[in-house]
């Protein structure tokens, strides 16, 4: 598909994936949905406005503000500030629903925010076995594939052919931390600052650190999103 | 429940599709679905655990068959028909029933981005002692409550470890089912591997599960 007009997403989103077996484009089959749907929330979101249970505006103000506003940016901008300064991420790390609402992030999904550190011997992955937990404020709404069953079910019985599928090959040295979501705690991961990185400043960081990389699927690698693998 | 929902460990669920340059919302009725979630959980007639179940009550096969949105759009009718707001005579219809009262909307425009950054942490400022220290092995229950759970099947009778005590929240067993808050410590409880799954799991590997005092005795 085209470029997305939504900038966050394009570069937060892409991630390292272009070249796996199962990326694919824009037509897909666990999207179907019977033709019906779109006349029947139509007509519900008719019938609530005349009740005056919702205001038509609201509801446009909040489909803009998922789509243009929140998203993973703003958790990759906590990201490159942690790799920068050292006294922000021991906040960060100590309080993270404090750190984060210093850069002005805050809100729903994101009031207990928890934020677990990627080590050269520690690896975290976050999942939702049971619903589709997810830190907003920081990440946006959830791709389609944290949602969906297949990730759910694996994630927690099979991480490392999870992260193998992603194109994540880790060593038996390495421990893999699992974190199931299964209170209000949101998880966010803080990766390992990709060497070779020293010379970059806060803001070029931030353009390397990608989605997934902040939900543990994948690395942050210097290479810039879209990039080979 | 013991819900297909509660899908931690389960095998034949398909591949992971993974869509590049994703869009938040797939078509526009997704995004409006999303709000109006939204805008109808404003007026704090459920909750979420209770928001939460209505999604488990889904039938199994049509859970797994619905996109995410589909489901948040099932739940919402059944919500707003449950709590009083339409019936289904109106909802059928399209139409307010005659002499229905009209309502003032609890967001407006101007308001979403306050109610957006709100915090409606479910976390409790009141003292509940813990039961539990960090390092104290423990062992979940095993429980199969026919109500909302957030005890995975998967950690039923297992042995783990305090890793970190959370504080004091809202228990969603009760909550779910405006049964009261009874509010009490959660913990991240950390599960080897092995002990969930086996000899096939890595030696090094671990679960993390978050879990209230309610659903854990000491091992």
């Amino acid at each position: 598909m085209s470029t997305t007009r939504r900038g966050f997403v394009g570069a937060a989103g892409a991630a390292t994936t272009h070249d796996h077996a199962y990326a694919h484009d824009h037509d897909h089959e666990h999207q179907a949905v019977p033709s019906d749907l779109t006349l029947r929330v139509k007509a519900l979101e008719s019938l609530l406005v005349e009740k005056g249970l919702v205001d038509r505006a609201a509801l446009d103000t909040l489909i803009d503000t998922y789509e243009h506003k929140v998203g993973p940016r703003n958790g990759a901008r906590v990201i490159a500030r942690a790799w920068v300064d050292p006294a922000y991420k021991k906040r960060l790390l100590a309080d993270a629903g404090a750190a984060i609402a210093e850069l002005g992030y805050s809100g729903a999904q994101g009031e207990d925010m928890v934020v677990l550190e990627n080590e050269p011997k520690v690896h975290n992955l976050v999942v939702c076995t049971l619903c589709s937990c997810y830190p907003w404020p920081v990440l946006g709404l959830p791709p389609v594939w944290y949602k969906s069953a297949p990730y759910r079910s694996r994630a927690v019985i099979d991480p490392r052919g999870v992260l193998r599928e992603f194109g994540l090959e880790l060593g038996g040295d390495v421990e893999v931390r699992v974190w199931d979501s299964t209170a209000e705690l949101r998880y966010l991961v803080l990766p390992e600052r990709p060497a070779g990185s020293e010379k970059l400043s806060e803001e070029e960081l931030a353009a390397l650190v990608t989605r997934d990389a902040m939900i543990g699927v994948a690395k942050v690698s210097l290479t810039p999103a879209g990039g080979i693998k | 429940m013991n819900g297909v929902h509660d899908m931690g460990g389960m095998h034949g669920l398909g591949p992971i599709h993974y869509e590049k340059n994703e869009p938040v919302f797939h078509a526009r009725w997704e995004g409006r679905v999303y709000a109006l979630n939204r805008a109808m959980a404003a007026w704090r007639k459920w909750n979420i655990d209770a928001g939460r179940h209505q999604i488990e009550l889904i039938p199994a096969a049509e859970y797994l068959r619905m996109s995410y949105y589909e489901k948040w759009f099932t739940r919402l009718v059944e919500l707003l028909v449950k709590h009083g707001f339409v019936t289904r005579a109106e909802i059928a219809k399209g139409k307010r029933a005659r002499g229905s009262p009209k309502a003032t909307p609890v967001i407006k425009a101007g308001q979403v981005a306050s109610t957006i950054g709100r915090r409606v942490s479910t976390k409790r400022d009141v003292r509940v002692a813990p039961h539990f220290k960090v390092g104290q092995p423990v062992r979940a229950l095993n429980i199969n409550p026919s109500g909302h759970t957030r005890l995975p099947r998967y950690a039923r009778g297992k042995v783990g470890t305090i890793d970190r005590d959370h504080g004091v929240f809202v228990f969603p067993d009760t909550n779910a089912h405006f049964q009261g808050e009874k509010p009490q410590r959660v913990y991240s409880v950390r599960f080897a591997a092995r002990e969930l799954w086996g000899a096939q799991a890595g030696p090094r590997d671990a679960v993390y599960v978050d879990l209230w005092d309610d659903y854990l005795e000491p091992a």
